[in-house]
């Protein structure tokens, strides 16, 4: 019958035996066992289209394969890196566009990522003062963050244009320069012209994450330390900055991560010019405008290692800085 | 002279209004100027001037008809709808288990996904260009969809596996005591109450997929399967060395619109998302 | 009562008031094999009763709550529901009914669905789900509410539907987590008697856990004190108040605490013993020791409540009046002891003349002290703080009142 039988009849004695048969499991277990059901098909799909095809890119990174027959490869080793042949080195490590992509993508990296920080503060501390307007401010600095990439970058070509764009024209009426300036064709000055795209978009993403991180504050604490005699600096410097700290480092992880990455702004503003060329893009030039699926691949995998380690660092100086806040 | 507290109070009032001004400036400026140019046409669109002169619709028609954009929106709206209705249906009962259930592997997991949210794309380009070729689903939206995947998927995770964490326990206790199954609490539970938080996840996603360039460049070549971004790109004018800026910018403004349009009425629980994913990871 | 509610399955669709009885062998909760929170616990619990578990925050109360009702597993022990083995029963096949702190009310859903929830759950039939909601509303008086959803409820209005949701399952067993530590004070009060009425009309068993002594006085048939993850006592609430196991009950049970005289044992008996005050002066009390524990230290405890005041010119203790508190129906009184802890306490039922600073003179009865070993073990006292001599053990059952069903809520 009910193999869980009462092990005692008698209302008010203590039961003497714990019954040998349990059959089943604690809650916890029960729970732990449908959460890897409950997981199971974002596992799949996450291997499916992430895991498989990062593991295929460093497989074919170590072939020959070209882009219109995948299926017809040798394996050439490490030649797609580095191979050296005659007294000449070949491969991604030994072209020079490769490395100048990597000084691209650096130097783009941190002027944008630096740019966004400081303006970024800036626009978090207005928006987080109390005055009339304040919700329009709020609400343009969305429209930069709701435009697609491709159409800021074909606003900027078009504004940044060497004959008929405004900011020559702008620049023009107000003194700052005597002739158009080539801000696309220029090799000088097309990164500026990414970098300001760039910084134009995604400012308003660094000032929310950090105006977030601001209404967090306690506003009492600033209270506090007006009573204390603090001044507006001492306050900034002593309170707001050490609180918002670890907010602004997620935010700044998320930025360099994405700028790093950086493809299609700098493919439609400067149609990937050797001035502006990203590692994404010099790698996807290598699949798909030269079809070396190959070397291509290869690319890929360094400029994933890159990125990979500068998560890494971040990583680190993250869990230096944010000294136990749990994670329940 | 030392300045009364009003005064102060004014001067720096002063600074914020003009700081205010020039901010909104620079944000609306560019798709201002956009706009004005767009309905621009001939040699008026090559004057720089800063007030409306004409108003013609003619590079609208251009655009969307002649070059394709039209139909090119309508395949964004279908990718990204697709890509943002499939991975929030994934993801829902993923992000309970990540963000409820104590489990071996669970930190592994988030961070598993945590790391593919932040891929470079172009790594798996060649192992998802073999993948969409195999699946014959190469110069096919399908291609797109099973792609923006990659991207798509750990963002719905970790949005959702937040905003479920901020769900209270007690609430998940009363349903259990109230004889409800996992699956229950997920859908009858969960999924209502989560119903906000459901739609700015699948906003902020649908925006990714929309604006989403490499693989719509690399996987799809025919015009008639262009996402806008591509589109917009490639659009080409009449004669191959001058580009139809006309044009483009109706096409840029095109697809721009409906997205500011949908951004402001949902601006709240957007910025709510956003730092719902981002500052409390 | 019925013995067969559990083999009859969950479908508990038949009318009955159901309690039940709760056995726990040797309980206890570990996390991670590391961290105990419950060690060794043996309960019993009468069909009926209504039980509380008190302790200070931190004390395993809340934890001991949950695994009784299936939320927390069991790490070892055994736990009984009318004798059955529930160790691994989910809450529901536990036949139990929560009331949680935060209340817990789905937010989508309207009152009716709330309380109907679990009844949908149980796969219940359309219309005893109709009738059992209609029940339990008419029993908390949300029959208006119930098209309602809880943002637009009151606190005291949200409690009550947590409730209701809990009777309508008709559960063996009520399980009350802090249910009222979200009220303001004067809400508190009456949802205190609510719940007190309830309890009277349904005759179930409820376990509740409260932090609050005030309520655990004045609710319980038994009060269960907890102290970090140890029963520290188990009795009625006047037998924890009259004759407290040990230190920890007599300082956690009766406000303003117990004041606690370190004192030496000069001579044990088995009728009084003689002890020696921290002033030098010797005080016979009616409490038995044994021999062995002579001349060892120990603690002469008094409420605040017991002391009487003197004549200057005759009273046997002297002290200077360090600040009075005024509560209006009540004056604190604390006076200086030198160095021997916390001022003494003493409580005058009504206004009080006297001033700070001011010196006064109190006699200690002896028939209302108490006396702890170095260890904090109490030593049996002979005669209840009544004056009546004490007879037996302290073996008085509790009362029941689960045939004085009918009683009216009040509200």
């Amino acid at each position: 019958m009910n193999p869980k039988s009462p092990p005692m009849t008698g209302v008010g004695a203590l039961p003497a035996m714990v019954p040998a048969s349990r059959g089943k499991r604690s809650l916890q277990a029960r729970r732990s066992r449908s959460a890897w059901l409950l997981v199971a098909p974002t596992l799949i799909l996450l291997a499916g289209v992430a895991g498989w095809p990062l593991v295929r890119t460093v497989f074919y990174s170590f072939t020959d394969a070209l882009l219109d027959a995948p299926h017809e490869y040798l394996f050439v080793g490490l030649a797609n890196y580095l191979e050296f042949a005659d007294g000449e080195a070949y491969g991604v490590l030994a072209d020079p566009v490769w490395w100048r992509s990597v000084r691209n993508t650096l130097w783009f990296t941190f002027v944008s990522v630096s740019m966004e920080l400081v303006l970024g503060m800036a626009l978090a501390l207005l928006m987080n003062q109390k005055f009339r307007g304040q919700g329009l401010v709020r609400t343009a600095i969305l429209v930069p963050w709701a435009i697609p990439t491709i159409v800021t970058a074909k606003m900027f070509s078009w504004m940044f244009h060497d004959q008929y764009g405004t900011i020559n024209d702008l620049l023009l009426r107000v003194g700052l320069i005597d002739a158009p300036l080539a801000w696309i064709a220029e090799p000088g000055l097309s990164m500026w012209a990414v970098v300001l795209a760039d910084v134009w978009k995604t400012v308003p993403f660094m000032a929310l994450m950090l105006l977030a991180a601001l209404q967090m504050v306690p506003s009492d604490l600033y209270e506090a330390a007006r009573v204390d005699g603090a001044s507006a600096w001492q306050r900034f410097r002593r309170i707001t900055l050490p609180l918002i700290m670890p907010a602004m480092i997620v935010a700044l992880i998320f930025r360099t991560m994405d700028a790093l990455r950086v493809f299609d702004l700098i493919y439609v503003l400067t149609s990937n010019s050797e001035a502006t060329i990203s590692i994404s893009g010099y790698a996807r030039n290598q699949m798909v405008a030269y079809q070396e699926m190959g070397v291509g691949s290869a690319a890929s995998v360094l400029v994933f290692l890159m990125v990979a380690g500068v998560a890494a660092v971040f990583l680190r100086i993250g869990r230096f800085s944010e000294p136990r806040e749990k994670q329940s | 002279m030392k300045l009364t507290r009003k005064q102060k109070q004014n001067v720096s009032r002063v600074w914020i209004f003009a700081a205010s001004a020039l901010a909104v400036v620079i944000c609306v400026f560019p798709l201002y100027y956009a706009i004005l140019t767009s309905l621009r046409t001939g040699q008026d669109l090559f004057l720089p001037n800063y007030l409306p002169t004409t108003f013609h619709w003619d590079n609208y028609y251009t655009a969307l008809v002649q070059n394709g954009v039209g139909r090119s929106l309508l395949n964004s709206v279908v990718v990204a709808t697709v890509t943002v209705g499939a991975c929030l249906l994934v993801s829902i009962s993923g992000a309970f288990a990540l963000a409820r259930i104590r489990f071996r592997g669970q930190k592994g997991i988030l961070f598993t996904v945590l790391c593919v949210s932040m891929f470079p794309q172009v790594a798996v380009l060649s192992g998802m260009f073999e993948l969409v070729r195999f699946l014959g689903l190469y110069d096919s939206l399908g291609a797109l969809i099973l792609s923006y995947a990659t991207f798509s998927l750990p963002f719905t995770i970790w949005v959702l596996t937040t905003f479920m964490r901020n769900i209270p326990v007690e609430l998940e206790e009363a349903a259990i005591v109230d004889g409800a199954s996992l699956w229950v609490i997920i859908t009858r539970v969960f999924m209502p109450i989560l119903g906000p938080a459901l739609v700015t996840t699948g906003l902020l996603a649908f925006i990714g997929a929309w604006n989403e360039f490499m693989f719509a460049l690399t996987f799809v070549l025919s015009t008639e399967n262009r996402t806008v971004p591509v589109a917009i790109a490639l659009l080409q004018g009449a004669s191959q060395y001058e580009l139809p800026w006309g044009a483009i910018m109706a096409a840029s403004v095109t697809v721009t619109l409906p997205i500011i349009v949908l951004v402001l009425i949902f601006q709240k629980r957007i910025v709510g998302g956003l730092t719902a994913g981002a500052v409390k990871g | 009562m019925k013995q067969g509610a559990r083999a009859s399955g969950a479908k508990l669709t038949k009318r009955i008031k159901i309690m039940a009885q709760l056995t726990l062998d040797k309980l206890n909760k570990r996390y991670n094999d590391k961290a105990v929170v419950i060690k060794s616990l043996d309960l019993q619990v009468n069909s009926g009763e209504f039980v509380v578990f008190v302790g200070p925050s931190g004390c395993g109360k809340s934890t001991l709550l949950r695994m009784i009702a299936g939320l927390e597993d069991i790490s070892g022990g055994s736990m009984y529901i009318d004798g059955t083995y529930v160790n691994d029963d989910t809450p529901s096949e536990r036949g139990i009914g929560m009331v949680f702190q935060s209340y817990a009310l789905y937010p989508h859903m309207t009152v009716y669905e709330n309380i109907a929830f679990g009844l949908r759950m149980a796969k219940m039939p359309a219309d005893e789900i109709a009738r059992r909601v209609e029940d339990s509303a008419r029993i908390l008086q949300l029959e208006p509410l119930l098209q309602r959803r809880p943002k637009d409820l009151s606190g005291g209005q949200r409690q009550r539907v947590a409730i209701g949701r809990a009777i309508a399952r008709e559960p063996k067993l009520f399980l009350f987590d802090e249910p009222l530590s979200n009220l303001d004070a004067s809400l508190r009060v009456q949802m205190r008697m609510e719940i007190a009425a309830l309890h009277r009309r349904l005759g179930s068993t409820i376990i509740y856990v409260t932090h609050d002594q005030v309520e655990a006085m004045t609710l319980a048939q038994r009060i269960v004190v907890l102290n970090q993850g140890n029963v520290e006592q188990v009795g009625t609430p006047l037998e924890l108040y009259d004759q407290p196991a040990n230190e920890f009950v007599a300082q956690f049970i009766g406000s303003p605490k117990m004041n606690l005289m370190p004192s030496t044992l000069i001579r044990a008996g088995n009728a009084e013993s003689v002890v020696k005050l921290w002033n030098g002066k010797d005080l016979t009390v009616p409490i038995a020791t044994p021999a062995s524990a002579e001349g060892k230290k120990v603690k002469l405890g008094i409420r605040p409540e017991h002391i009487v005041w003197g004549e200057v010119s005759e009273a046997p203790y002297l002290a200077d009046v360090l600040f009075v508190e005024h509560m209006g129906n009540e004056t604190y009184h604390y006076l200086d002891n030198g160095k021997h802890g916390d001022p003494w306490v003493v409580r005058d039922a009504s206004r009080s003349a006297i001033a700070v600073g001011e010196t006064v003179g109190y006699r200690i009865p002896p028939e209302h002290c108490h006396l702890f070993a170095e260890d904090g073990k109490a030593y049996p006292r002979l005669v209840h703080s009544n004056g009546e001599a004490r007879v037996g053990a302290n073996q008085v059952q509790p009362v029941s009142f689960s045939n004085r069903v009918g009683a009216t809520p009040i509200h």
